[in-house]
């Protein structure tokens, strides 16, 4: 009979305590964002999708079609389209063809670039219905940032 | 109705729970044979989530395969990470400078913790209290924002590379994983107050779920769930690989063998893993974090190469085997939740349905480490 009543004043004394560190906690402040209002700025070491980087000298990109990238992908998600063309030495790029819906984003490609000639993005905001849309021409979204 | 559904003397039926289940944690079933509120049997199935990894690891090079380890278990990814590095330079006789080594675990013992709080607040959320598993985030996302500011991702990171790390960190990820460890530390009496201390929490797990040494033993239950069954064995301590010998920290170990010695258990944990992290930031040398002869395309020598190590779950080994050719001919992976998930048939034997969902939440599983 008296762990009765024992069992009653313990589980009163847990249930105040838990009650008063709710009740502390209630009055700090958010530790949440508004999302579609207000968004974190990436660190600048995110791995977003990769992007081919424009060389400020040239203000075009530094890829010379070696294909170590399309090698170096676990995933196959790396087409890369080179052409010759007269007048300039070796390969010139195309397309530029990255399958996004099969990306890890582990970074071989960019270990492997030589002339590093790509980068991580930092775009986080993707989101669609249509798979196509994840299918990225780098060259042509570099040639659309200008 | 059947008549042999209707008689009396029969009131068995099956119950599946999952393979959809918020007490799950992913895609796992278990075909439960229930006599009333009681188990009689309960068989885990398996395959909902199978992606073939040890295949995986046989068809792409050494190197190919670094992103696959992060997607075994999610949650303690960097020990994983860290168990496939250790392996391939142990195979290819990589050196790796003592800066990255010190930077390997720093960021697994946080990644350690980070694990331990999802855990801590799951679990809790599993036996009914909402409550923890918010504060639990707060404290977890902060780790995550460290890690990310050094992996350059939050959860399926892929940082350790053969012969070092991705790349070096800055004071200010030290000085923010110090700044962590002092806030978590002032925060772990609140966690002890609000969960530990609890009468209700207390009832529901103590002298619930017992698991005996000799079961783990049978089954090759590893972790925290050995620890918890009063058998030290951390394979940091056991077989030390990496800087562990050289840093000063204790191997919890509790004797009770329920729920709440393997929560302790981890309570514990976390806290040395605190001391860990400070011991390894007080000592951490500078240098490289890369190694500077590392062949651009690997080949082993042919031989049968093992490594162990400890992850948050328990122990993580794999074993290749390599013809001398750049890719594995055999990559078997060994994960800890799957053995300690094949106790529950026998440790439930018996059991109250809602009993047994707090011995499968003590067990810590990782569906997608389970199926591979």
């Amino acid at each position: 009979m008296a762990g009765y009543f024992t069992n009653i004043l313990s589980g009163t004394k847990s249930l105040l305590v838990g009650l008063s560190i709710t009740q502390k906690e209630f009055f700090k402040k958010p530790v949440t964002l508004q999302y579609p209002w207000e968004s974190l700025e990436m660190t600048p070491r995110y791995r977003g999708h990769i992007q081919l980087i424009k060389d400020p000298e040239t203000g075009s990109h530094k890829c010379i079609s070696c294909g170590m990238c399309q090698r170096g992908c676990p995933s196959n998600c790396i087409t890369i389209h080179s052409e010759k063309q007269e007048g300039v030495k070796g390969k010139v790029l195309v397309k530029y063809e990255l399958d996004f819906t099969k990306c890890s984003l582990c970074g071989q490609c960019i270990e492997n670039c030589k002339p590093s000639a790509i980068e991580f993005s930092k775009e986080y905001n993707l989101a669609s219905t249509r798979k196509e849309d994840f299918h990225y021409d780098l060259l042509k979204r570099l040639k659309e940032q200008k | 109705m059947s008549s042999q559904a209707l008689s009396q003397n029969n009131e068995r039926f099956e119950v599946n729970l999952g393979p959809q289940h918020p007490a799950t944690h992913g895609v796992l079933r278990v075909k439960l044979l229930m006599d009333g509120e009681y188990i009689v049997d309960a068989e885990p199935v398996l395959g909902y989530i199978h992606r073939m990894h040890e295949l995986m690891g046989e068809n792409r090079t050494w190197a190919q395969f670094l992103p696959n380890m992060g997607r075994l278990d999610y949650l303690s990814a960097l020990s994983y990470n860290l168990g496939y590095v250790e392996l391939v330079e142990k195979m290819a006789g990589i050196e790796v400078p003592e800066r990255a080594e010190y930077i390997r675990v720093i960021t697994t013992e946080m990644n350690r913790i980070s694990s331990h709080l999802l855990w801590f607040g799951a679990f809790v959320l599993d036996l009914g209290g909402f409550t923890p598993l918010l504060y639990a985030f707060t404290d977890r996302e902060e780790i995550l924002d460290l890690l990310e500011s050094v992996t350059g991702a939050r959860l399926t990171y892929c940082y350790y590379r053969f012969g070092g790390c991705y790349n070096d960190v800055e004071d200010e990820f030290l000085s923010g994983c110090l700044a962590f460890i002092k806030r978590l530390r002032a925060r772990m009496p609140m966690y002890h107050n609000l969960v530990t201390k609890n009468v209700i929490l207390r009832q529901r797990l103590e002298r619930v779920g017992p698991v005996s040494a000799e079961m783990c033993r049978k089954y090759g239950a590893t972790g925290p769930v050995l620890r918890g069954s009063g058998v030290n064995y951390d394979v940091r301590k056991n077989e030390p690989y990496s800087i562990y010998p050289e840093l000063d920290f204790d191997v919890p170990v509790y004797h009770e063998g329920d729920s709440m010695a393997r929560y302790m258990v981890r309570m514990d944990e976390i806290e040395q893993c605190m001391r860990i992290i400070e011991q390894a930031i007080a000592k951490i040398p500078s240098g490289p974090v890369m190694a500077e002869k590392v062949p651009k395309m690997i080949k082993p020598e042919p031989g049968d190469y093992y490594h162990a190590v400890e992850a948050a779950r328990g122990t993580f080994s794999i074993r290749a085997v390599s013809d001398g050719k750049n890719q594995a001919y055999r990559m078997k992976l060994r994960s800890p939740t799957f053995s300690n998930l094949s106790l529950f048939q026998e440790a439930s034997k018996g059991m109250l349905l809602a009993d047994a969902l707090a011995l499968m939440g003590s067990l810590d599983l990782v569906i997608p480490e389970i199926d591979r």
